[in-house]
């Protein structure tokens, strides 16, 4: 899906668990998560805790969307 | 010869552990054989080989994907304590972390430890396209429903590695093609091969390429976001959120269909509100509080706060796991063209 929306021009960053299978996806714009069951959140911490992890992670991928890129990227920082 | 000791790698949905709650199952070893490894070592009798899965490695898919270094290194550690000859690992089927988990484990065994190494995929398992230039990896059929043919093709092929014998071509093997040349002595010359080959195709009869072109799927990055705070952002998963009941009944997997969800004036995602369709991961979390696959409360504080635009009415949903790559394709073909004609700048895709 990441490709067929890209093609259209749309960029698009994928927030994804297993880092490399959205690389052999072909994904541009990778945003690692937190794992499978919960890629957005942690449910072992704190509500108020878990929303602001969750924030990171986005606001993460709303960075690499403002980042321009000529080949696959991590955004793991 | 004395027997060739082969360990068995599998998940813990085929060792009868668990499904997806027992996906974080840490390494474990058991002696002999475990679920289709008792097919294997069947099938290796039936051949008369003296060949024999004497142990068996089980690791939940979600440990080995989330926790590489240490996965790997573990079962190593319990492969090299057999002083396993091979390493069988699968077949995985169509199964993605698990297919994942097989090459990695399959590679890193054929390169510490130098013994031959086989496993089994279906073609669009994403563990092929990681793994099938190190790795023979031989084709199966979709679902756990193809163990009857996949065995023996694993086995026979095991016992071909195992006695140090040619291997033939993919079509001939059943493996998924490498990327290899080899030289060959042939009877006939390259420009009757050729035109052989043209008459077949004028003629609509099936031949074989010599030189299969290679794919370039690759995509351009789309351009950057100028100004965040003016962007339509739309999120789209492939996790499977859905209006709690599922609506439109999406498939747990498999997919042959995707959702086109409002979530106007919607600024959480409660475990009242939404849930997953998703069969390929423990939903417990995600039914909980849907914002952990789909992070809609997020986005709309940020939407408030100006940090973005605005968040896209729509979100698009469908059950990643086992879809094939075409139904994917054709459902974000289809749902692009509204991003397209409402004007959405960009998109966060979230996987499991």
């Amino acid at each position: 899906m990441v490709k067929a929306i890209e093609r259209s021009g749309i960029p698009v960053v994928h927030i994804a668990t297993v880092v490399p299978i959205s690389l052999t996806v072909g994904a541009n714009r990778i945003v690692p998560a937190i794992a499978i069951p919960h890629p957005l959140g942690n449910p072992a911490l704190e509500p108020a805790e878990e929303k602001k992890l969750r924030r990171r992670i986005v606001e993460r991928a709303l960075h690499a969307l403002t980042v321009e890129v000529t080949e696959q990227t991590v955004f793991d920082k | 010869m004395s027997k060739i000791r082969i360990v068995h790698y599998i998940n813990q949905f085929f060792a009868g552990i668990g499904g997806e709650e027992k996906a974080d199952v840490k390494p474990e070893l058991r002696e002999g054989v475990v679920g289709p490894g008792m097919a294997l070592n069947a099938e290796f009798k039936k051949l008369g080989k003296d060949m024999e899965i004497v142990a068996t490695v089980i690791c939940g898919d979600s440990y080995f994907n989330e926790n590489l270094e240490e996965a790997k290194a573990t079962i190593l550690e319990m492969i090299k304590a057999q002083n396993a000859d091979m390493l069988i690992a699968g077949p995985a089927f169509n199964a993605g972390r698990y297919g994942a988990a097989c090459g990695t484990i399959s590679k890193f065994v054929q390169e510490e430890l130098e013994i031959p190494v086989v496993t089994a995929m279906y073609i669009e398992n994403p563990g092929v396209d990681m793994y099938r230039k190190d790795l023979y990896i031989i084709e199966t059929g979709n679902s756990a429903a193809a163990m009857r043919t996949a065995v023996p093709a694993v086995a026979k092929f095991a016992v071909k590695l195992a006695e140090g014998a040619t291997i033939g071509r993919p079509a001939e093997e059943g493996y998924i093609e490498r990327g290899i040349r080899r030289n060959v002595f042939v009877d006939k010359i390259g420009a009757q091969r050729a035109v052989e080959m043209l008459v077949s195709k004028l003629n609509d009869q099936p031949f074989e390429t010599e030189y299969p072109m290679p794919v370039f799927d690759h995509v351009a990055p789309g351009n950057a976001i100028k100004d965040l705070s003016k962007a339509k952002i739309a999120l789209v998963t492939s996790g499977g959120i859905v209006p709690k009941g599922n609506p439109d009944r999406i498939e747990s997997s498999s997919a042959s269909k995707y959702g086109k969800y409002d979530i106007d004036g919607i600024s959480d995602l409660t475990f009242e509100t939404y849930e997953t369709a998703h069969g390929g991961f423990d939903p417990v979390y995600c039914n909980d509080d849907s914002d952990r696959v789909l992070p809609v409360d997020v986005l709309r504080d940020l939407e408030k706060e100006g940090k973005i635009g605005e968040l896209y009415r729509y979100f698009y949903t469908t059950t990643g796991n086992g879809t094939s790559v075409k139904n994917s394709n054709e459902f974000a073909a289809e749902f692009t063209k509204d991003l397209l004609a409402d004007g959405v700048d960009a998109v966060i895709l979230t996987s499991t």
